[in-house]
């Protein structure tokens, strides 16, 4: 019985204390130590930067050469937090996610985030020029010339037909968390196509490298910065072009990607006490060629993302020495 | 639903009554009314996908308006905000907890709690378990594994086992709670994952809260049996000695069930960590995301080598619950020998903390990806053609026809179909419900692509229930070959289900026939063994009268083996149905498609929410219809045993 008393007691100081304002999401006692609280391993003398990790590789380097620096010239701890895109903005919210290394537009996103919750902040472009479209395999365009222009799609879509595509063309996406309007765009340009996903970037590399070695007809998503293209011939599709506003409402897309400067998003508590790490994340900026470098180490040279951060650090010493803060 | 039948219909070997129509007539007269109707209404009444349906726009708005008030609305101020605060509390006391040890320090609290749950054998298997964790180079991860694991099983226990209490004492809670369990049970794990994100955002905090629910049924289902069970004499005579009921509950019950209530322990353990590696998807930590990058990556290896860790810490938490299960003897003497063990271990293992690095030493790990992948990469180069056309085997010849049935049968002519079909096979009741979950979904605008998973579905269980079968009476006529099985098929079953995934990708690419194949591979092993356990559980004496009768192997098989382990089988089917249905939901993950996709979408793309939440709810229901299809022909009394008794 005093056992039960005593916890009757704790429950009732909880409830008192808890009943003075309520909770709410972004207290800082909800989330778990952010850049300001210092870590507690003796090598981050600046605190804990916590980095989303989207599913494509291209971030992946960026995110490493910036953690590298945060590391070692910094004396950060970085923690990497694998997420799909929104989930990452999410955790802006919640604490999770202190920053997003590479941003592809999202204006919804911003809206919501920046605007109306004002949980993040804009930390300006990373350099990257980013492309997404349709792409097929060089050798097609060889043998079907016509093929680049998206209204000859459906003459050939019996080329394109596999054993998950209902009987139609195969357009062939990535992860079903990257930008995409491919759903909306078969729908709406009236093409026989059916979207079927594989699942990451990687199945669609593969089923890129498959097409061009085999000579197996495939159309499909793909984008710009990628190492793939220094490899692997691949043609874009012209869709019909892109203009301001025409990709407003998803379900009615019917035109091209817009071109991206993709940007860096950190949290508004990042932003407010990051310090150090917030000013070298808002100053670091590189080329496509960079990323490329630093992402076919990676993925084809069996580097760690350390490892090839390392490289490309030594490699480029005025670049990155450039971003730090002063 | 058309197909289904033939294959499961009742077999067809007593002789037929004088006075009644011989007992197929029924069955194949049902098939036959459903091919004709099927002939003639094939595309009229179908339900086709519209991804604008105004129940997924209104979910939507309920989403953004929970956005909008998380921190205004009273519910959220004070109740939802405050459990995700309570669960993030719990996790990140146990995670600060398990990283302040250190890895030698953990490594000899594991090896002192397993000597105090188990003696010298128990200590040395946790110790080798979770040193080898540190030897496959994922110390860090898994002390987040580890961490979110016991924070949601201790969560799960402090709500389960009360609840579990009261419902052994009350039949009436009982009555209501049971129903509620089975429905956690046969929900997908990837169905929780939404409205967790909706209440409870992202983040460990969130991935403990699901894994919780989800862990908590095998606690409240055990603690209630073990209550149960306590014998009515020993309550009686504590009663009699005027014990008031916090007494007897606290003296004499819980005493006597604590054995049995510490088997819900590893049970509970058991659900927590096949759910964990899931919630990476949420933003929790750990060896989850490990996988998933691994999935991103198609990087077998990569996939491999965190679920062997997960392995090696799920026996390490079997074992020493399993263990501190068995009531152990002794007097104050042993007492003290065990508390002394204890004692010295982890003193040891803490008294190491400062002399050692503080990382898992990098020279004991040993690299093992690079082997597993080349061996893939050389299957993937040698069998290309055999892996392709077996994928357009089954692709062509089973999935495409099956669900253009299945799809272009009127909506009426399927339901009725499953309440016919479902009625004989387990009764009135179980009829109902399956047929109120499918109209359940045709309501929740998912029609089409709830087809196209039981499609999947259907294709993955035969397949499955076929080669477990096999197996299992092999393992069950062979002591050898079970000896050999069985350690495979234990670690088959704690592997995570998502790490099944990377072989099949690697072997299949993707689509469909990877989902069905990581569901084989998933769901095998408990269909083997429970087919194994039914046979070996026919008593000695009925086959050696069989034997003495002259009966052949292939005989005493089929006519006595399989029919008197009836229930066996039927469970066996019924867990490998439910099984495979978690497993192809998650191959959406690699392109599978159908509701799986769309629950994944819902998590990844603002404007797909609402259908994603709706598809979790169809997966519970499609789950909740197959499981009362199969389950129900487990009590049901059947007249055909009757008149072989």
């Amino acid at each position: 019985m005093k056992k039960l008393r005593l916890i009757a007691g704790v429950l009732a100081l909880g409830l008192a204390v808890a009943a003075c304002g309520g909770a709410k999401v972004e207290d800082d006692s909800a989330a778990a130590p952010s850049a300001s609280a210092a870590g507690s391993a003796p090598a981050s003398a600046g605190g804990t930067v916590k980095m989303a990790i989207n599913g494509w590789v291209g971030y992946e380097a960026s995110a490493a050469v910036v953690s590298y620096l945060l590391e070692h010239e910094l004396g950060y701890k970085v923690e990497k937090v694998t997420l799909a895109e929104e989930p990452s903005w999410q955790g802006m919210e919640s604490g999770d996610v202190d920053v997003i290394i590479e941003n592809w537009r999202h204006p919804d996103l911003k809206k919501k985030y920046i605007e109306e919750k004002q949980v993040a902040v804009e930390a300006g472009s990373t350099g990257n020029k980013g492309v997404i479209g349709w792409y097929v395999p060089e050798w097609m365009v060889q043998k079907y010339p016509d093929i680049t222009d998206y209204k000859n799609l459906n003459k050939y879509a019996d080329l394109f037909k596999t054993s998950e595509s209902d009987g139609k063309g195969q357009m062939l996406d990535g992860d079903p968390s990257f930008v995409t309007n491919d759903e909306a765009l078969v729908k709406n340009l009236k093409l026989d196509y059916k979207v079927v996903y594989a699942g990451s970037e990687a199945a669609l590399i593969k089923a890129a490298k498959q097409a061009t070695d085999q000579k197996k007809p495939l159309l499909m998503y793909f984008y710009e910065p990628q190492w793939l293209f220094n490899q692997v011939k691949l043609v874009k599709v012209n869709l019909p072009a892109y203009t301001e506003g025409c990709d407003s409402d998803p379900k009615k897309v019917a035109c091209d990607y817009p071109p991206y400067d993709l940007d860096k998003i950190v949290s508004k508590k990042f932003a407010d006490t990051g310090g150090k790490a917030f000013e070298l994340v808002k100053a670091f900026q590189w080329t496509n060629d960079d990323q490329n470098a630093v992402a076919d180490d990676i993925t084809n040279n069996g580097m760690t993302p350390e490892d090839a951060a390392k490289k490309w650090v030594e490699a480029n010493p005025t670049k990155w020495q450039a971003w730090m803060p002063k | 639903m058309v197909s289904a039948p033939v294959q499961v219909a009742p077999p067809v070997e007593a002789p037929a009554r004088a006075r009644r129509l011989p007992r197929w007539v029924a069955p194949v007269a049902g098939v036959v009314a459903v091919v004709v109707l099927y002939v003639a209404f094939r595309g009229k009444a179908v339900l086709p996908h519209d991804d604008d349906a105004t129940l997924f726009h209104w979910l939507n708005d309920a989403r953004d308006w929970v956005d909008a008030n998380r921190n205004s609305s009273p519910i959220f101020l004070y109740v939802v905000n405050y459990i995700r605060l309570g669960a993030a509390g719990v996790y990140e006391a146990i995670q600060a907890g398990l990283v302040a040890l250190g890895w030698p320090g953990l490594l000899g609290l594991a090896a002192g709690l397993g000597w105090l749950a188990g003696g010298w054998r128990i200590a040395l298997v946790s110790f080798a378990g979770f040193a080898g964790v540190g030897v496959l180079g994922f110390w860090e991860a898994s002390v987040e594994t580890l961490a979110l694991t016991l924070s949601s099983v201790v969560l799960s226990l402090l709500f389960g086992i009360p609840l579990g209490i009261w419902a052994g004492r009350s039949p009436r809670v009982r009555r209501i709670v049971t129903p509620v369990l089975d429905v956690m049970q046969i929900m997908p794990t990837f169905s929780y994952l939404s409205p967790m994100v909706l209440l409870f955002l992202i983040g460990p905090a969130s991935a403990t809260i699901a894994t919780m629910i989800y862990a908590m049924p095998p606690a409240i289902r055990i603690t209630a049996m073990a209550i149960q069970r306590v014998s009515g004499v020993a309550v009686e005579a504590s009663e009699s000695l005027g014990a008031t009921g916090w007494q007897t509950l606290g003296k004499v019950r819980l005493p006597l069930a604590l054995n049995t209530i510490m088997l819900g322990v590893n049970q509970t353990i058991a659900a927590a960590l096949s759910m964990v590696p899931l919630t990476a998807l949420i933003a929790a930590p750990g060896l989850g995301e490990d996988l998933l990058r691994a999935l991103a990556r198609v990087n077998v290896g990569a996939a491999l080598v965190p679920g062997v860790a997960i392995v090696l810490i799920a026996i390490v938490l079997d074992r020493m619950t399993r263990a501190a299960a068995q009531r152990r003897e002794g007097g104050t003497r042993a007492r003290a020998v065990r508390w002394g063990g204890f004692a010295v271990l982890t003193a040891a293992g803490l008294a190491l903390l400062p002399v050692l690095a503080q990382d898992f030493p990098e020279q004991w790990e040993v690299q093992i990806v690079r082997p597993i992948n080349d061996v893939v990469d050389w299957i993937e180069a040698h069998w290309y053609t055999f892996t392709g056309f077996l994928n357009d085997v089954v692709a062509y010849g089973l999935l495409n026809p099956l669900q253009d049935v299945l799809t272009n049968a009127p909506w009426w002519l399927v339901t009725a179909a499953v309440l016919v079909f479902a009625w004989r096979v387990s009764g009135a009741a179980a009829g109902l419900v399956a047929t109120a979950c499918l109209l359940c979904v045709a309501g929740l605008q998912l029609w089409e692509h709830a087809m196209e998973t039981l499609t999947m579905v259907l294709v993955a269980s035969v397949i499955t229930i076929a080669a477990g079968l096999a197996l299992g009476v092999a393992a069950a006529r062979s002591r050898w070959f079970a000896a050999g099985l069985r350690p495979l098929l234990d670690a088959a079953q704690t592997m995570p289900s998502f790490s099944y995934l990377l072989p099949a990708v690697a072997l299949f690419g993707n689509g469909r026939f990877t989902a069905i194949t990581a569901s084989f591979i998933y769901a095998v092993p408990v269909v083997a063994r429970l087919v194994e356990d039914g046979l070996r559980a026919v008593p000695g004496t009925v086959m050696e009268a069989a034997r003495s009768a002259g009966s052949t192997d292939r005989q005493l098989l089929w006519k006595v083996q399989l029919p008197m382990a009836r229930g066996s089988l039927l469970l066996a089917a019924n867990q490998g149905i439910v099984m495979t249905l978690a497993m192809v939901v998650i191959g959406a993950l690699v392109g599978a498609g159908a509701l799986g996709y769309d629950v994944v979408a819902g998590f990844a793309q603002q404007e797909d929410y609402g259908k994603g939440l709706a598809a979790g709810v169809a997966l519970v229901l499609l789950g909740v219809m197959l499981d009362r299809i199969t389950q129900g022909a487990n009590g049901r009394r059947s007249p055909h045993k009757k008149r072989n008794a």
